[in-house]
């Protein structure tokens, strides 16, 4: 029976953010504070620019509309004749 | 004699604690505003808009043409603007160029590793990218003379500290961004190797990435083992929006043609589309039948059709719009490993473990 071995997925990083990498165990109480102020500086600007991102309520819509003006361009949805597509045999097979 | 120092940094370690007292509040203040401004849109699942939209009928597509040559599984492939060539990749190592039309070999190049999990192909029709189990994305410049040794020619363009799970080249031959094993992607300059932007973020392996279409501008979506489908400023490194609503690792990621939306396809046996604007997940494409990860996705032309590789050995086609499958594709005798539509949307191809590339139309 074959056994195949599954591609390399095994490698976790531990910590989420790389800026908590620092080593706590040498740092002053003084050091530690600022390390976690920066780190909820990034926090807080990072949720302030996903806040700020425009909503669009008709999203779905637009989808939606995109769809429908671009479908009759779509080969693989409406389906060209063979003699428009390459990968299409033009001819039938014939035993000979 | 001044006054002890003593005080002054007792105050000053107040005056830290006070302010970061202030930031976690604002943080929390923010991330209950977010939650609030996400559920005010909850009405807008796209297959209840998309009730009246006429149904899509009986879909026929047949394997055109079926690629045989490497050893091992195929693991990646990308097809060339000219729309008939195709790169691909393996776990033997081999990189191979294909005329897809007739399906004869172009080129072939060995890697000095094995399991070469990302190949791309250069928008000149040049050069392919490609890396894997070496940590490194190298490029090819592709010859016109079929003796010559493309090994030869090989640039060394990226490094990272774990695999390389995905590689694309931005809008010229001179960019290429890449994903890793080590959690981080990276654009890099092709010429000089130099490393132009990272990416931080994920909390684990990165395992793919797609460019958004050019009119949308400089960003580009990841799918990671953390769960996560991350959308990144390019010029900034910024993660500018974050989606965390699959169940297990995301295998791929593949931008919707407008560039407003993405869908992604994980080992929780499920595609899914997030809409950028909403800035929330609006579809899910799944059956309780279908209980294998999906390894790979990509859209029709006018993204009304999702294809989806399993893992199942099967292709799953669905209604972008109703949900609904349309259509599904036997043929593959192993995994669908890679997937991907051709640049004018006359076809698709499937890459697999059973070491054969098959296109579709």
């Amino acid at each position: 029976m074959l056994i195949y071995t599954t591609p390399p997925k095994t490698n976790r990083i531990r910590e989420a953010r790389f800026e908590c990498s620092c080593s706590k165990t040498a740092m002053s109480s003084k050091t530690q504070s600022s390390s976690s102020m920066a780190q909820a500086r990034r926090t807080v600007q990072q949720l302030r620019i996903e806040a700020s991102i425009e909503r669009v309520s008709k999203a779905s819509s637009d989808l939606m509309r995109y769809c429908g003006e671009h479908a009759k361009n779509d080969p693989l949805l409406m389906g060209i004749p063979a003699s428009e597509n390459p990968f299409k045999d033009k001819k039938p097979c014939t035993v000979l | 004699m001044r006054s002890p120092l003593i005080p002054e940094m007792a105050t000053q370690e107040v005056q830290l604690n006070e302010t970061l007292a202030h930031l976690k509040t604002e943080s929390e203040t923010l991330k209950t505003k977010l939650e609030e401004e996400r559920a005010k849109l909850h009405d807008v699942e796209l297959h209840q808009v998309a009730e009246k939209v006429e149904g899509l009928g009986q879909f026929v597509m047949k394997t055109r043409r079926t690629l045989k040559g490497h050893g091992n599984k195929v693991l990646c492939m990308d097809w060339c603007k000219d729309k008939r060539r195709i790169v691909s990749s393996s776990q033997d190592g081999k990189v191979i160029v294909w005329d897809a039309f007739t399906t004869n070999k172009e080129h072939a190049v060995t890697m000095p590793c094995t399991w070469v999990m990302a190949c791309a192909y250069a928008p000149s029709g040049c050069a392919v990218a490609c890396g894997g189990l070496d940590n490194k994305c190298s490029v090819y410049p592709l010859s016109l003379d079929k003796n010559e040794n493309l090994a030869a020619k090989k640039k060394s363009v990226a490094m990272h500290t774990n695999y390389l799970s995905a590689c694309s080249f931005t809008n010229s031959d001179m960019q290429i961004l890449t994903s890793s094993g080590d959690g981080t992607c990276a654009l890099w300059d092709v010429e000089s190797g130099q490393l132009l932007q990272s990416f931080h973020g994920h909390a684990a392996d990165v395992l793919c990435l797609d460019l958004a279409p050019s009119e949308t501008g400089n960003t580009f979506v990841s799918g990671g083992c953390d769960k996560k489908a991350n959308v990144w400023d390019m010029r900034s490194g910024q993660c500018i929006q974050s989606f965390e609503t699959h169940e297990s690792d995301i295998n791929s990621v593949r931008y919707y043609p407008s560039g407003d939306a993405f869908a992604s396809g994980s080992d929780d046996a499920t595609c899914r589309l997030y809409d950028l604007r909403a800035d929330r997940e609006v579809a899910i494409y799944s059956k309780e039948s279908i209980i294998f990860g999906v390894s790979s996705v990509d859209f029709s032309l006018s993204g009304r059709l999702l294809f989806g590789g399993y893992n199942d050995y099967t292709i799953n086609v669905w209604d972008v719009l109703k949900g609904t499958r349309v259509s599904i594709l036997f043929g593959h005798e192993n995994r669908v490993s890679t997937l991907r539509v051709s640049p004018d949307g006359t076809a698709f191809c499937t890459g697999s473990w059973d070491h054969t590339l098959r296109i579709w139309a």
